[in-house]
């Protein structure tokens, strides 16, 4: 095919990927985006095979149908709860194609030093670097929340130090390699590098902190994309790798924003720290008096509720009860109660993720409410009803300057007029952060697993 | 063109594309966020061009073919899991059948 076709046909991808954001703008409309967007990797395919000078279809046929098929069979399976995981698998092994792609060139092109432009070799090593960063962070990142290891973070002294100096060893021999020093082993001792660097960057940050991390890596991918269509002088891979590079980066920036922390502070201030500090703060403050009620005495205070706010957290998602809620919702609305759901940017491990699980259980989407949207509306809402969620409502977020959490936006439940609280246990939740919020003379609290609990409190305002 | 031509005009069109990314992100509400991860995840699979193109052009270099037809594969899973895990999510929005809302695209 000729190089002007190829390009105007890329082109044509290129168009149909923004599409496919603009469409995201509505949800009436993403799907469709989504869809264009597929067609538009399929014509990116079908050109690439039609290029001068290409051969071994077959091989890369069956490489296509066994990670395709991978691919779909794990996308098809995996549940609405596990959806961050897979997004840090994909993710991976997108870095890690990437710097494949880098690695392979290099090879061909650098049989010996002093063959390549600078800038080539520099976008090389941009993409071995970030891409394996990228694979190997989002493995440990997928290991984490598939529970394969702890979720906890994994801090040792000197950690800092050793993570500075092994970037700093990957980076000295990318220079090296710029410089002129074209060397083979040396792309392959920094791909070893960044491998290791990639772990040990994502183990010590804890599983709250992960809608942060995801982000991140996912911009980590898009920009390792990009840099390898500087290698190949290839527009398409530019452009598509640095949508999701600037994609990547906004969501990193609104979670960072969400927590009120900085993406420094995420990165490298391993929550344990903060941790430690907080549940030494929480012994000294126990004394308030904690108002447990029964499932039947929540169902009345329901169902004769004008207005009722359910707020998610993780919890619900641990526990799958967005089915169960669902249908709560569902009665209490029958009965002409007002049910929304309130849901806070960083409630789950990824962003978004409360809405995709509720979209799950048939909630409608128009009943989803963003945080700026929910909380003018705390003040005329009968009762809070939160479910599984703790550090996104807690007030001293609003009012404790030492607490931990002091300045994250919250959803300000205590506004209700009454909140009720599912929760396992009064343990503290992940972070170990303590919650006046239970104390509060408003709040009751009802113990026990999320599902049953709600289910509990349906067939209690079924009795009615 | 030259190859510093060349690099120029790419670093337009990249500079360009990071400005096009932060307005078409910014307009997608936190709904969304999700299903915008997962398919900014299935846009990044366009490397599955250059490992194609790096396993195709290989000639007869076996170390280049064997890491190009690596890249295939995970190039592959990217694409085809990204597209379908955020198909299927998208396909669950869905608004109230009864008392349609008003549009809320003004956010």
């Amino acid at each position: 095919m000729n190089r002007d076709l190829t390009n105007i046909l890329y082109l044509v991808t290129i168009v149909t990927f923004i599409l496919a954001l603009r469409y995201l703008s509505h949800p009436a409309t993403a799907r469709r985006g989504n869809q264009i967007g597929a067609a538009g990797m399929l014509v990116a395919i079908a050109v690439t095979f039609g290029q001068k000078g290409i051969d071994s279809y077959w091989e890369i046929l069956v490489g296509m149908v066994v990670g395709g098929a991978f691919g779909a069979v794990a996308a098809r399976r995996v549940k609405m709860t596990a959806m961050p995981q897979m997004v840090a698998l994909f993710n991976g092994v997108g870095g890690g194609a990437a710097a494949l792609v880098s690695l392979a060139e290099f090879h061909l092109r650098a049989p010996a030093s002093g063959h390549l432009h600078r800038d080539i070799s520099a976008t090389i090593v941009l993409s071995a670097l970030i891409g394996s960063v990228s694979f190997a962070g989002s493995m440990v990142a997928f290991a984490k929340l598939q529970e394969l290891i702890g979720g906890r973070p994994i801090v040792y002294p000197g950690q800092q130090v050793v993570n500075a100096l092994i970037l700093l060893g990957c980076v000295s021999a990318g220079v090296a390699i710029v410089a002129g020093y074209e060397q083979q082993w040396l792309l392959a001792a920094l791909l070893a590098g960044a491998l290791v660097f990639g772990v040990l960057f994502v183990l010590p940050i804890g599983g709250a902190d992960m809608p942060v991390v995801i982000s991140l890596l996912n911009a980590f991918t898009g920009l390792a994309a990009a840099a390898t269509g500087f290698e190949l002088e290839n527009n398409v891979l530019i452009v598509s790798g640095m949508l999701v590079g600037a994609s990547g980066t906004l969501l990193t920036l609104m979670m960072g924003r969400a927590m009120n922390r900085s993406i420094a502070n995420v990165l490298f201030g391993a929550f344990g720290r903060v941790t430690t500090g907080a549940a030494a703060a929480a012994a000294g403050t126990d004394g308030g008096t904690v108002r447990s009620a029964s499932a039947e005495d929540v169902a009345v205070m329901l169902a004769y509720a004008k207005k009722v706010f359910i707020v998610p957290g993780y919890g619900m998602a641990v526990a799958q009860a967005q089915h169960d809620v669902r249908a709560l919702a569902d009665l209490l609305e029958s009965r002409g109660v007002e049910v929304s759901y309130a849901i806070h940017p960083v409630a789950g491990r990824m962003p978004g993720h409360m809405n995709v699980l509720l979209a799950e259980a048939n909630v409608p989407y128009t009943q989803l409410k963003e945080m700026d949207e929910a909380n003018p509306e705390f003040s005329r809402t009968d009762v809070a009803l939160v479910i599984g969620a703790n550090d996104v409502v807690n007030p001293d977020a609003r009012n404790n300057a030492g607490s931990p959490i002091y300045g994250m936006p919250i959803l300000n439940v205590d506004n209700a007029s009454a909140v009720v609280v599912l929760k396992r246990s009064m343990n503290p939740g992940f972070a170990g952060i303590d919650n006046p919020l239970f104390l509060n003379p408003k709040t009751v609290m009802l113990f026990g697993d999320a599902k049953d609990s709600v289910a509990h409190l349906t067939a209690g305002v079924k009795a009615l | 063109m030259s190859h510093g031509a060349l690099l120029v005009f790419e670093i337009t069109i990249l500079v360009l594309a990071i400005f096009l990314g932060f307005e078409l992100i910014s307009r997608v509400p936190t709904l969304l966020h999700t299903p915008l991860m997962s398919g900014t995840n299935a846009i990044h699979g366009i490397v599955i061009v250059g490992a194609m193109l790096v396993a195709g052009l290989g000639h007869k270099d076996t170390l280049t073919t064997i890491v190009g037809l690596a890249a295939v594969v995970l190039a592959s899973a990217n694409v085809v899991g990204g597209f379908v895990v955020t198909d299927r999510m998208l396909e669950m929005f869905k608004p109230r059948e009864r008392e349609p809302e008003p549009d809320r695209d003004e956010q």
